[in-house]
C-alpha cells in the first residue's frame, strides 16, 4: 500500500512540487502520468525512500518513510520496494544470474541460489541464467531486470517508463508481465509513464482482482 | 555474493586497462624492490667480508683500490710493499694480527692468493674435504672455486700470470690441491689460497738465474698488502696517521672507505629510487584514471545498487576494494619480479666471480613494497569511492 497526505518536495532553487494525495491499497495498480518535468522521478523517489519529502505524511508498505533515518531506508528499500528502471542497468560484466546476485548483496542478504532460479523461472527466463546481458534481447534483457526486482518479493514494484523504445506488441507484453508479476507477488504495482499507450493497454488487461488507480501530476505554476 | 569477490569481477570487466594498470604498478614496486634488495644485499656482502679487518696496509696509491683489491678481491692491487715492512708492523703494540695477502697469479680468472692460514680462520671457513696447507705449493680451495674449476683433491695445476685470463704459464711450478673449503658466503669462497712462500717460490724459481740471484731476491722479498686487526679501537686514531707519515706504505680504513663508495653508490640509487618513484606516481595517477571514469561508466549501475537497498558506504568500499585488489596484485607481482632481477643480478655477477650477492632474501625494509602498493592504490581510490558514495539516485531515475 501507499498513502501520501500534502505530500510536498522542494528542491533548492526551485518551485516546490506539490503532489495530489494517493490511497493504494496493498494488490492495487498505480498508474502514475504527467509531462516529463512535472516529479514523476521525484514521486519515486519519495516513494522509495530515497529522498524526504520537505512535508507531508508519506507511508509505504505499512512503514511511515518519515520515521525512517537514511540507513534504515536502505534496507527497509531493500525487502520493500522493488524497482524496473528505465534504463535496466543490467551489469554487463555480469551473468544474468550474477546481476540477481548483486542484488542480494546490495540487499545485504546472504547468497540464496533457489531464490534466484525460482524468480528467473517465474518470468521464464531461467535458461538464460549463464548469459551476458550483451546476449539478451531487448524482452528478455526486461524480464530479468523485473525477475531483479521482485527477487526480494517487494511489497511494492516501481517500474519507470516501462514502455519507452518499446513498439506495441512489447509494450503490451511488458504491461501483462508486470500485472501478472505484480498479481503473483500481491504486491502494489506503480508504473510511472507519459506514454498515453499504457492507460489503453492497462484497462481490458487489468485482472479482476487489481484494482486500477491513476495519479496525474501536472508541472508546478 | 562476497563484495571482495564483486569487486574482483568488476575489475575485470574491463581487463586490458586492469592488466595495463597492473603492469605499471608491478613495474615501479619491481623497481623499489630491486633497489632494496641490492643495497641491502651489498652492504651484507662488504659487512660480512670487512668484519674483524680494521685496516689495510698496502702500496701507496688509491686506498679504495686497495680495499676492493685486498679486501673483496675485485680490483686490481696498486702494488707492493716489502716483507719487512710487514714484519715490522706485527711488532707495533697497536697491532693484535697481521695476516699477509700477496696477488699476482691466478687460475681461469680465479685469483690464488699467498697468506697464512689465519686468513682462513678469520673468516671461519670450515674444510668440506682435505686439511690446510703445510708447506708451499699446497693450496685449498674456496667452495665456488672448486665447483668452478672443477679441481678435486690431490689434483694439480699450473697458474698463470696475472689477475686476469692469458697471462704466461708458470709451467714448472705446479700447485697440488690438499683441501677444500665448506661454502662460507664469504670472499673465501672464489679465491684459491695457498702459503705466501708459495707465490714467491713461483717467481723467483721463474726469474732467478743462480743461487746469488735468488739470494737478493729472498732479501727483497713482498707482499701485496696486510689485513690488520688492532689490539684496541683506540689505535684507529693514531695508527694509520703512524704509516701514511712514516713509513712507504698506506692504511686504508675499509669502514672508511665503503662507506664513501656507498654514498657514491647512494647518489646512483636515490636517481633510480626517483625514477621508481615517478613510475609509482604515474601508475597511482593511472589507476585513479581508471576507476575514475569506471565510476562515471557505471555511475547509473552503481545507482541501482543504491536502488536495490546498498548503503552509500557499501558502495564506495566496492570501489576501493577494486582498487585494493590491483595494489595486492601488483604488489606480489612487483615482489616477485624485483627477486627476479635481483637473483639475475646475483647470477651475472658470479658469472663474473664478482661479489657475492645471496638469493632470496625479504629484509624488514621490503615490507614496505607492499605498504606503498596499497597506499597508492587506497590514494588513487579516494576521490572514485567518493563520487561512488555520494551518486545520486535521483539522477538515474531522471533519467540523467
Amino acid at each position: 500500500m501507499i498513502r501520501t497526505h500534502a505530500l510536498t518536495f522542494a528542491y533548492p532553487h526551485s518551485a516546490t512540487l506539490q503532489f495530489p494525495d494517493v490511497d493504494v491499497p496493498q494488490g492495487a495498480v498505480l498508474l502514475l502520468k504527467g509531462a516529463s518535468g512535472c516529479g514523476k522521478s521525484t514521486w519515486l523517489a519519495l516513494v522509495a525512500g530515497l529522498v524526504r519529502p520537505a512535508a507531508g505524511q508519506l507511508v509505504v508498505a505499512g512503514q511511515d518513510l518519515n520515521a525512517l533515518i537514511s540507513v534504515a531506508a536502505d534496507a527497509w528499500r531493500a525487502s520493500a520496494v522493488g524497482f524496473l528502471p528505465q534504463k535496466l542497468h543490467l551489469s554487463a560484466a555480469l551473468t544474468v544470474t550474477q546481476n540477481l546476485q548483486v542484488a542480494q548483496w546490495a540487499a545485504g542478504r546472504a547468497q540464496d541460489a533457489p531464490a534466484i532460479a525460482a524468480a528467473l523461472a517465474a518470468l521464464g527466463v531461467a535458461d538464460l541464467a549463464s548469459r551476458k546481458p550483451a546476449q539478451l534481447s531487448g524482452g528478455q534483457a526486461q524480464r530479468v531486470a523485473l525477475a531483479r526486482a521482485v527477487l526480494q518479493k517487494p511489497q511494492v514494484i516501481l517500474a519507470d517508463e516501462p514502455t519507452a523504445s518499446l513498439d506495441d506488441e512489447a509494450a503490451l507484453d511488458a504491461v501483462h508481465l508486470l500485472l501478472s508479476t505484480a498479481q503473483a507477488q500481491q504486491a502494489t504495482l506503480v508504473i510511472a509513464t507519459h506514454d498515453a499507450r499504457v492507460a489503453a493497454l492497462l484497462e481490458p488487461a487489468l485482472p479482476a482482482a487489481m484494482q486500477l488507480q491513476r495519479l496525474q501530476l501536472q508541472r508546478p505554476v | 555474493m562476497k563484495t571482495v569477490s564483486l569487486a574482483w569481477t568488476y575489475l575485470w570487466s574491463r581487463p586490458l586497462s586492469a592488466a595495463l594498470n597492473l603492469l605499471l604498478l608491478s613495474l615501479g614496486l619491481a623497481s623499489i624492490t630491486f633497489l632494496l634488495l641490492v643495497s641491502e644485499q651489498l652492504s651484507k656482502a662488504f659487512e660480512r667480508d670487512l668484519q674483524g679487518i680494521d685496516v689495510v696496509v698496502g702500496a701507496k696509491g688509491s686506498p679504495m683500490q686497495l680495499i676492493l683489491s685486498g679486501v673483496f678481491h675485485i680490483d686490481v692491487p696498486p702494488g707492493n710493499v716489502p716483507l719487512k715492512a710487514v714484519q715490522e708492523l706485527k711488532k707495533h703494540p697497536m697491532v693484535a694480527q697481521v695476516i699477509p695477502i700477496s696477488l699476482g697469479d691466478s687460475l681461469h680468472s680465479f685469483r690464488i692468493v699467498g697468506t697464512s692460514t689465519d686468513y682462513i680462520s678469520h673468516y671461519q671457513a670450515q674444510l668440506a674435504q682435505g686439511q690446510l696447507w703445510t708447506q708451499p705449493m699446497q693450496v685449498v680451495l674456496g667452495a665456488t672455486a672448486a665447483h668452478k674449476l672443477g679441481l678435486v683433491m690431490g689434483q694439480t695445476f699450473v697458474g698463470t700470470h696475472g689477475l686476469a685470463e692469458g697471462g704466461h704459464v708458470h709451467g714448472d711450478s705446479v700447485y697440488t690441491v690438499v683441501g677444500i673449503l665448506a661454502p662460507s658466503g664469504s670472499v673465501l669462497d672464489r679465491l684459491i689460497l695457498t702459503d705466501t712462500a708459495s707465490v714467491w717460490k713461483v717467481h723467483e724459481d721463474y726469474t732467478a738465474v743462480d743461487d746469488e740471484d735468488r739470494q737478493i731476491m729472498i732479501d727483497e722479498r713482498e707482499v701485496t698488502m696486510a689485513l690488520v686487526r688492532y689490539r684496541s679501537p683506540l689505535a684507529a686514531v693514531s695508527f694509520p696517521r703512524h704509516i701514511n707519515t712514516s713509513t712507504e706504505m698506506q692504511a686504508a680504513a675499509p669502514a672508511l672507505e665503503i662507506t664513501r663508495l656507498l654514498s657514491m653508490l647512494g647518489l646512483g640509487t636515490d636517481v633510480l629510487r626517483a625514477f621508481a618513484g615517478v613510475l609509482l606516481l604515474t601508475a597511482g595517477l593511472s589507476v585513479f584514471i581508471a576507476l575514475w571514469s569506471a565510476v562515471r561508466e557505471r555511475r547509473g549501475d552503481l545507482a541501482l545498487l543504491r536502488m536495490l537497498g546498498a548503503p552509500p558506504r557499501k558502495v564506495a568500499a566496492l570501489l576501493l576494494l577494486e582498487a585494493l585488489w590491483l595494489g595486492l596484485l601488483a604488489a606480489v607481482l612487483g615482489v616477485l619480479a624485483g627477486q627476479g632481477m635481483t637473483a639475475a643480478l646475483a647470477w651475472l655477477l658470479q658469472l663474473d666471480n664478482s661479489l657475492l650477492i645471496g638469493g632470496m632474501a625479504w629484509p624488514a625494509g621490503l615490507w614496505g613494497v607492499p605498504a606503498v602498493a596499497l597506499g597508492v592504490s587506497l590514494v588513487a581510490a579516494i576521490l572514485p569511492a567518493l563520487g561512488a558514495y555520494r551518486v545520486s539516485v535521483l539522477e538515474l531515475l531522471q533519467g540523467k
